[in-house]
This record gives C-alpha cells, structure tokens and sequence, in this order.
C-alpha cells in the first residue's frame, strides 16, 4: 500500500517526532507494518483509523509501553527510546487518556507536582507548590482552589489538571487518546482553547479521535492509519471528511458518501405502546422526563451530557430507584425494584459503558451472552451445556460476531463485537424493551454499521427499541420518534420529517424546537 | 494464540506440576514417605485446611475475603466438644451450626450493611475467637470418648481417614457446583465485573451472601473434624488457619480480585503447602539438619512468595502476549 502524500508544500515547521518502519507483532500476528508517524513543532497532528488499525500500538510504542520489533524513532533531532510511559514523560512525551490517570482523593496541586516535588530545607514546599499549580490551572482560564481534592471536580477540569500535569514536566509533546468522549460540548471548546495555547506555546500534540468534526476545529495535520499501516498523511483542510471516513474503511468515496449511518429506510409496522413513562424524577439529574415507546418502533433519547438520558432509562430498569412519576409496561404499572425484576418483565439494557456494566472480560463469549439467561437454561440446577451452545452458535452467527470461538474470552475481542455480543445477551432472552445507551460508542465505522442495521431489524422484527446517542446523526436517522431531554426535563416529542438536525439541536439548545430568534 | 494458551494452560497447572514434583521428591528421597500411615496422616490432617480452604476460595472468587475462618474453626471445635456426648450426629450438627451463624453474619454485614469484606470478617473473626473462650472457659474442651462423635475424626472407612473423604465429596460438589450451575457461573462473574452482574440482572446478593454462608458452615465443620480429630475443642486453634487457606487458594491461581479461579488447584495448593510441612519434617527425620516449626513456616512463606511472582509474571506475559 503506497504512502499517499496529500500536501505537496514540503513540511514547513521542523520535525519534533519521527517514526519511521515501525515494525510490531504480537504472538506472531502483526499489529505495525512499516508504520511511520511525523510531527512537526507546535503541531496538532490528529491520528486516526479503526479500531485495530495500529494508533494505539504505535502510542504505545512511543511511550515506552510495548517495545517495537524494528523501527527507528527521533525525537527532538536524537534517536529516542522510552523504557516506560515515565521514561517518555521525563524526556517530554505525556499522554492523557481517555480514562484520567490521577489520584481522585488527593489535591490538585498534589496531581500536578507529583513525582516533581517542589523542596525547601529538606520538606514539602507547599506553599510554592499550591502557587504553581494555580498558575498552570490559571493558563487555561480555570479559577479553582487547587487545595481541594481532585474528585470534587468535573471530567473536563480533571482533563485540564492531567494536562497542567504534562505542561509542568516540560513535555514538548502531549498525546491525547479520545480526550473529548466523556466531555459535553461546551467542555470540549474550553478543551480546545488549551489546545490552542499549548501549540502557540510550541508544544505538539497527537489528537486521537473518532469524532471527525472536531479534527477540523483544531488539528491541522492527519496522519491515517489502517491494518497496522500508515495509508494516508496530509494537510486537514485539503482532505474532506468523506476522504477520511473512505481511507479509514480502505473503500472508494462514492460508496461512502451516501448515508452518514447505516439507518436508512425502516420497513417495519409500528404497533401497540409498550412502554409508558410519565413524570419521572429522582436525584438531581431527572426532574420531569416523560416517554413512550412502541413496539416496532425506535425511539430515540436525545440530550446533551448530564442532561439525565441515562439516569431516566435506568429508571426504567429498576438499576437506580424512582422518586416520583410513573410507569406501565404493556398497560401495566412497571415499577421494578432491581434489573431482576424488570428483566423478569422483558426489558434488556445495554449500558453505555461496556467495560463498566457490560462485559464480563475474563469469561468467554458464550458466559457473556448467556449469564443473563442461566435460569432458563439450567435442568435440576445443572446448566444444559448443549443447549447453552445451540443459543450461543446462532446468536454468533446472526450477529456476525468475530470471535475465534465461543470459548474465547471477551476481553480479545474488539469493541464492536463486544457490543454484538452484549447486544445478543439481551436478544437471547426474547425481550419486549431493549434500552440501548450509547450503542456505538467507541466502536469503528465499519462495525457501528452494522450494529445501526441490526438495531433497525430488531425493530422491524417488532421489537420496541429505546435508544440513547450523543451523536446526532444516528439519533436523527435512526429514530421514528424523538424525545429531547435538557437539565432533566423532556422539553420536546418529535416524530416523522419533524426529526430535523436543526429541531433537535434547538431543542438540547434552548428547550424549544422553534429558534428564538 | 497457541503459545498463549499454553502459558494459560502452564499457570494453571503449575500447581499440579509442583505437587508431582515434590512427591516425586519425597517418595525418593525418603523411606515410607508413600507408605499408608504418612498418607493417611498427611490427609487426615490437612482435610481440615482443605475444606475451610474450599470457602475461602469460593468468597475470593466473588471478589471478596473471609478472615474469620480460622476463629470460627476454633468456635465449632468447642461447641461441638461441649456437645459431643450426644454423638456424633449432633455434635456436628451444633458444630456447623455455629459456622453457619457467623457466615449469615458475614453475609449479613457485607451484603445488607455494605462493609467492605475485609473489615466486616475482621469483626466477626475477633467476635468468634472471644465467644469460643468464653465457651471454652480460657481452656481446652475435652470430647466425650464414649460415644460416636471421635470416629468422625479418627475413624477410617476401608483404609481412608474419613475426614479425608468428607473433604474429597466437599471438593466434587464444589467443583460441579462451581463449574456446571447457575450459581457457580454467578460467582465468577461477580467477581469478574460486579455492576455488569447486577446490570444482566443476576442474583449478585443472593450469590454473595451464599458464599459467606458457605465459608463459615465449611469453617465449623473444619472445627468439629479437629474437636474429634484432637479429642478436644480448641479455643485458642485455627490462629492463621485464614492465611493458610489464602495461600492455598492463591498458590492454586486464583486471583485474588475475584472472576478467576478453581475448585481443583485449590485443593492442590493445600495439599502442596501441607506436603512442604511433611517434607521437612522427614528431612529432619533423617537427622542431617534440624529445622524447628518456626523455620518451617519461613520456608513455607518462601515458597508461597516463589509461587506468586512465577503466577504474577505469567499473567503479566499473558497479558503482553
């Protein structure tokens, strides 16, 4: 495969990183194939492909954390070599990740000064300490009192405090592995105001995403990855976003450019209301939310973050305990105790963190789809192992599970055939409801794909499906109805040509579809 | 992937390949260590770790700990020598009773109350070893020898010690259980991803609250064996029975974080630990060197210690891999 080279100005700023034939095979199977990777001073360079293309390998790479099988790196005009992520920090390279590597029930200034503590006769300096943390903190428009416990702080601040961190240990370079998925839109601008700073003070960053919109915000260079290869390295602006998804997939951009989600036409009959809910509230986060769902019928939950789409449909699940309001199920009262129960009653719920409430990852594939169902397939207490095999084959099969087998433990699989294999354990139980928070989060394009076509079979098979997306698109094309919660209130019901991009957003936005202009 | 199974295969079975080892050791090294009495004695003795060790390993499996196995043995060893001129029957009926009570206390505590299962069986544990000296009167209980009740720790059945054989049928039906019901599938999952057990809808405190149940009934009838065993209750025994019945379970690569973890190889990581006892006792037998007791638990700790850096730096290779 031939490197593509878009731009055809040579580099203007001078290299700070260069990766050149990397080389990397774990157990025999490679996962880098001459993969190289450049950043320019003061550069944003975004990195991208799918999942399994190689960006995290080749990060790990960098930072010490896998050793490359062959390959040349140099960083800041010498060969470089990390033995571990803190060799690679001391010598300039920091990396935040998705999930925030800091000690939650210590100081700010202690998360930032860490490891690089300032001293006086011998002690603590912590006057001094306190004092450079609030200036770090102070450089992106963030007045907190930094004596406090990081804990007490929202995601978005803790991102800004693991990025302070990298800036006081002088790093020349910052990656950052998805920073924006867990942060809502108006956390994501401040985050790309730090950006922005941190390359007018010079500093590089690798951006790791798969929301394409926000690498035009800030990125100004692409390097695309694909079967552990670079395919693609370009200026951002010269390349269209219908490119980037094609190069990523490796197919031509005519086919891509047809639909931005795999939704399309709905065939299915909408039937019966399965589910009914009215005036939920409890905690802070549900208020007011009211819903319905049919059978046959996709509904969408649409919302900024903390705006309690999760909170409301774990309600429905009896996971979290009601406050006030009510719920029927079929035409009758439905006020679960606990997930037992409202299983018991035919509602599947895949949550929208997998790692968290989904998998199991230590057990095989077949465990994970068929705990849930453990009842049903046990004679005289003792599992029918058969049986178990019979359910586990079919549902592989007709979710198109990758998977070396039904013995295979999870955890090996990819993200999208995690999600498959969630999604099955649910099916397998023949549900009325299955709530699905944030279906294709973390997944890659392909296999989001086909999961969106699987959900909409499940709802043409008579399935009534309530589904929870921070992406628009598929909230849009996906939904036959849609519901917009704000701060806890359903503020808008949407249905048919009413599902606009615009009518949504108007209503996450102000609480009204109509504009206020 | 090949070689990665056989490194998962190797971790698991190396408890089984030391076990061979060190009998294979033994049976050269030393006359009659293969002979009917060492056996017999061997397995009578270590029966007791081995079923409070069988609990252990089913709470660590959910992801918890039991410290107050090793009191509550000490707790059933007096009741049911105070009860033991009314046989055998009843004397290990009161005595597993007693486990009982402190495992539905366990279970009480850490399912309904919400304490952490380390501090809540640190309760318990003290909570034991004080009733069993009150009971007990600060001293040894003596077993009626009238009756039946001293057969259940030094009878034999056909050859076999039958403490023995009240462990090897405890071990089958914790392994079908473990391995081939519901419940036994909920365990490892519990302790594999505990929200992602409640959110598929299993029964997470019912599972939780079983095991606990289960380590203390197992841990009482571990001290009606010693009581019969010993021919008396034993108020102040069963001190550090909770980190030996740990190390078995550990040495048998079980995680100790919970969702990993085997019925069988604990039972070889009692027999093993037990066997290293055995095996410098007979090396002191032959009288080229003299270890006391003490130096055989520093040995046995050093061993302990050898068996999880080899387990952890599998893992770890498994994991890269």
């Amino acid at each position: 495969m031939a490197l593509e080279m878009v731009s055809e100005t040579p580099q203007k700023s001078p290299i700070l990183l260069s990766m050149q034939n990397i080389n990397k095979a774990f157990a025999g199977i490679p996962a880098l194939s001459s993969a190289s990777l450049e950043v320019g001073f003061g550069e944003v360079h975004a990195l991208i492909g799918q999942n399994g293309a190689g960006k995290s390998t080749m990060i790990k790479v960098l930072t010490g954390y896998v050793k490359s099988d062959t390959g040349a790196i140099s960083f800041d005009g010498s060969p470089f070599e990390a033995r571990s992520p803190q060799d690679a920090q001391r010598q300039g390279i920091s990396t935040i990740y998705q999930e925030i590597n800091l000690v939650p029930f210590r100081s700010i200034t202690e998360n930032i000064c860490l490891g690089r503590e300032q001293r006086r006769y011998g002690l603590l300096n912590w006057a001094a300490m306190h004092e450079e943390a609030q200036k770090l903190m102070a450089r992106f428009n963030i007045k907190i009192d930094v004596r406090k416990p990081l804990y007490e702080f929202n995601t978005a601040t803790q991102q800004m405090v693991a990025i302070a961190r990298a800036i006081g240990f002088k790093a020349k370079l910052v990656i950052m592995d998805e920073p924006t998925s867990s942060l809502d839109e108006r956390e994501v601008s401040v985050l790309f105001d730090v950006i922005r700073q941190l390359k007018h003070s010079g500093i590089s960053v690798i951006f790791v995403s798969h929301k394409l919109d926000e690498l035009y915000q800030v990125c100004d260079r692409v390097t695309i990855m694909r079967d552990g290869r670079t395919v693609k390295v370009g200026e951002l602006q010269s390349i269209s976003k219908i490119e980037l998804v094609a190069s990523m997939l490796g197919r031509d951009v005519v086919q891509v450019a047809k639909s931005a989600t795999a939704f399309g036409k709905r065939s299915g009959k909408i039937g019966e209301t399965v589910l009914v809910a009215s005036n939920l509230s409890a905690g802070h986060k549900v208020q007011d939310v009211s819903f319905s769902v049919k059978s046959g019928e996709i509904v969408g939950l649409a919302g900024l973050l903390g705006a309690g789409r999760t909170e409301s449909a774990r309600l429905v699940f009896g996971a979290d305990a009601r406050r006030g309001g009510e719920m029927s199920l079929g035409g009758q009262s439905h006020h679960p105790r606990d997930p037992i129960e409202a299983i018991a009653r035919g509602i599947g719920f895949s949550s929208e963190d997998r790692k968290v409430e989904g998998i199991i990852p230590d057990m095989s594939v077949a465990e994970n789809l068929t705990l849930a169902l453990m009842p049903q397939l046990t004679k005289v207490g003792i599992v029918d192992e058969q049986k178990q095999l019979v359910i586990v084959e079919k549902f592989i099969k007709r979710l198109g599970v990758k998977c070396n087998g039904p013995d295979q433990r999870i955890r090996e699989l990819s993200g999208g055939n995690q999600q498959k294999v969630l999604l099955a354990r649910w099916l397998a139980m023949n549900p009325k409801l299955v709530i699905l928070d944030e279906p294709t989060r973390g997944i890659d394009v392909g296999a989001k794909a086909e999961i969106q076509l699987l959900i909409k079979e499940l709802a043409n098979d008579g399935l009534g499906v309530l589904m929870i997306s921070s992406e628009l698109e598929e909230v849009i094309e996906g939904s036959d109805r849609v519901f917009v919660l704000r701060e806890g209130r359903s503020v808008a019901e949407l249905s048919g040509k009413q599902i606009t991009e615009a009518a949504v957003m108007a209503a996450m936005a102000h609480g009204e579809t109509e504009q206020a202009l | 992937m090949k070689k990665n199974s056989i490194i998962a295969a190797l971790s698991s079975q190396g408890v089984l390949l030391a076990l061979a080892l060190l009998i294979l050791f033994g049976w050269l090294r030393y006359d009659n260590f293969l002979g009917l009495f060492n056996i017999s004695t061997v397995l009578r003795y270590n029966s007791m770790f081995a079923l409070v060790a069988l609990g252990m390993c089913f709470v660590i499996m959910t992801g918890g700990i039991d410290l107050s196995v090793g009191s509550t043995a000490a707790l059933g060893s007096v009741v049911s020598a105070l009860f033991s001129t009314q046989g055998m029957v009843v004397g290990t009926l009161v005595g597993v009773g007693a486990g009982l009570i402190v495992g539905i206390l366990n279970g009480f505590l850490i399912v309904r109350l919400k304490i952490l299962p380390f501090i809540a069986t640190l309760a318990t544990m003290l909570a034991a070893n004080g009733t069993a000296l009150l009971l007990a009167h600060d001293e040894t209980v003596s077993v009626s020898y009238d009756g039946t009740f001293v057969n259940l720790g030094q009878g034999d059945f056909y050859n076999i010690p039958i403490p023995a054989l009240i462990a090897v049928l405890a071990y089958a039906i914790g392994s079908v259980v473990l391995n081939f019901t519901s419940t036994g599938r909920s365990v490892l999952a519990i302790g594999g991803n505990e929200d992602a057990s409640r959110m598929m809808g299993l029964p997470v405190n019912r599972v939780k609250f079983m095991v606990y149940v289960l380590s203390g009934g197992l841990s009482g009838l571990a001290g009606v064996i010693l009581a019969s065993q010993f021919g008396a209750g034993q108020p102040i025994e069963g001190v550090g029975w909770e980190l030996f019945a740990i190390a078995s379970v550990v040495v048998g690569g079980t995680l100790l974080t919970g969702g990993v973890g085997s019925v069988g190889a604990t039972l070889a990581g009692v027999l093993l630990l037990g066997l290293i006892f055995n095996v410098l006792n007979f090396e002191n037998g032959l009288g080229w060197i003299s270890l006391s007791a003490y130096w055989q638990s520093v040995i046995r700790g050093l061993f302990l210690l050898f068996v999880v850096i080899l387990q952890s730096r599998l893992t770890l290779r498994q994991k890269q891999a």
